[in-house]
């Protein structure tokens, strides 16, 4: 269980971005996170997954504080897959910099083989974010912070990841928290939805 | 605006190609750096063969570059002039890079160590270039390798503040965050992320040190802190002009002089093109 005890965090002392927050996901559930822009959505998402510490309150997973070093259990998968890859490196080693896929779960993902000895400048921003995906899947991962992964895809390939990653988070026992500006796809996916506005989470 | 016609650009101008002109600069500069090791070759002894009957003769068909008060021939102490300092500036850059790439690299492992290496570099900025020069290549006892050693130990705190600001900003870059993330080491974050991006800085960092390695081995030698007089390095033929330069013995100064500038000019204009083209 990843459990968030009243967060407070803000960027300028007179404006806070929010105030004691409580959050937590379950192994296996999906969360919605909505909000205007700059509501803090994604600096939510990264107070989860230890990008960021909080000023006050914390963060636990299973009663514990989140490890300082080695594998996350938290992964946060970030918007922009252009900037989340090495461009120096080959799609294959950027797929295999953690764990090695299984052939399976590259054609549920759409990981072309082709695409392993590119570059990533030679994929578009759709086809690399499948890849990020499938990066952060690693064993011991357990939870995910989904911030906003599938706006820059077409319609059929944000149903295509979607579907992926709900059939593996299904066997996983993944719990996901998809940060999103868009209603319809939080409705879809995700029995429980929390807004953030105003400083403070609230339910719809 | 709309006229109907489309706009004329010009023509793409093939030399205005950095790439281009940086590979013609290297390649130039290969073909003039590999004769210059090769003439030593051919040379043999003939820098340090005196001819009594043609002392201070000046530059003549017998005598291209003229001859020196003991007649030795002034292009074959030119060009071992030139080809020693150009080992010597290869060393000196190479040594000074070394350095300016572990402390940058160190300086990204702690805030600690971070600060530390901003205060040596700090501190070794803000004493002036050739009093310390001096100093180690005195303290070393001069020659060849306390001239290296000298050189490499100064040069490197500005080339060392570029890579430390670099690698900072890289480690900001997201695939950094989920390297760590990952479960990833900083050690393979610093060698497999961090590292490769840094090479041409340190390529051109190295190329740009190596005209002022130059400089500063012919400084020290002039001023009779460097390599021994019996070496035909181009500080010793410059300091041996300035005793002939009253009596009208133009050409020991000038020659030597002009050689160690084409060098100085061609590095500095290879490294500039290699910075614009990498």
């Amino acid at each position: 269980m990843l459990e968030a005890r009243q967060l407070s965090f803000h960027f300028s002392p007179d404006a806070p971005l929010f105030d004691s927050i409580s959050l937590t996901l379950n192994a296996g559930q999906w969360v919605g996170l909505s909000g205007d822009s700059g509501a803090g959505k994604s600096t939510l998402g990264k107070l989860l997954a230890g990008y960021l510490a909080p000023f006050e309150g914390e963060v636990s997973l299973d009663g514990k504080a989140l490890p300082k070093s080695g594998i996350q259990p938290v992964q946060r998968l970030p918007q922009s897959p252009e900037l989340a890859v090495n461009p120096r490196w080959r799609v294959g080693k950027i797929l295999r910099e953690a764990w090695t896929p299984t052939e399976t779960q590259c054609q549920a993902f759409g990981v072309q083989p082709s695409w392993l000895s590119r570059f990533p400048q030679s994929l578009s921003g759709g086809e690399l974010q499948r890849v990020c995906v499938l990066r952060a899947l690693v064993p011991k991962v357990r939870f995910l912070i989904a911030d906003e992964i599938s706006t820059m895809l077409d319609p059929i390939t944000q149903l295509e990841l979607w579907q992926a990653l709900k059939q593996e988070a299904e066997q996983r026992q993944l719990g996901v928290l998809v940060i999103s500006h868009d209603n319809a796809l939080l409705e879809r996916l995700c029995p429980q939805r929390l807004h953030l506005s105003g400083s403070q989470l609230t339910p719809w | 605006m709309n006229s109907g016609q489309p706009p004329s650009y010009p023509p793409p101008n093939i030399y205005s190609q950095p790439r281009l002109r940086a590979a013609l600069s290297l390649f130039v500069t290969t073909l003039l750096v590999m004769g210059l090791i090769a003439s030593q070759w051919l040379l043999g002894d003939a820098p340090q063969q005196m001819q009594f009957d043609a002392r201070l003769t000046p530059p003549s068909v017998d005598h291209w570059l003229g001859t020196d008060a003991l007649g030795r021939e002034l292009w074959a102490r030119t060009l071992a002039g030139l080809a020693l300092s150009f080992w010597v500036g290869c060393l000196a850059a190479l040594l000074s890079t070394l350095i300016a790439l572990s402390l940058a690299a160190l300086a990204t492992l702690s805030s600690r160590l971070d600060t530390l290496v901003s205060l040596l570099i700090d501190t070794l900025l803000s004493v002036p270039h050739l009093i310390l020069l001096i100093l180690i290549a005195f303290a070393l006892g001069g020659g060849t390798q306390a001239v290296i050693i000298a050189v490499a130990v100064t040069h490197w705190p500005s080339l060392a503040r570029v890579l430390r600001a670099e690698l900072w900003q890289l480690r900001q870059a997201p695939y950094v965050r989920i390297s760590r993330a990952l479960g990833k080491s900083r050690w393979f974050v610093l060698h497999g992320h961090l590292l490769p991006h840094l090479l041409p800085h340190c390529l051109v960092g190295a190329l740009l040190l190596f005209p002022h390695a130059i400089l500063h081995e012919a400084a020290l030698t002039f001023l009779g802190f460097g390599l021994s007089p019996s070496q035909p390095a181009i500080g010793v033929l410059l300091a041996d002009a300035m005793r002939y330069l009253s009596g009208g013995y133009w050409w020991l100064g000038v020659f030597p002089g002009l050689g160690l500038l084409l060098m100085v000019l061609g590095f500095e204009r290879l490294s500039n093109h290699l910075r614009r083209a990498l």
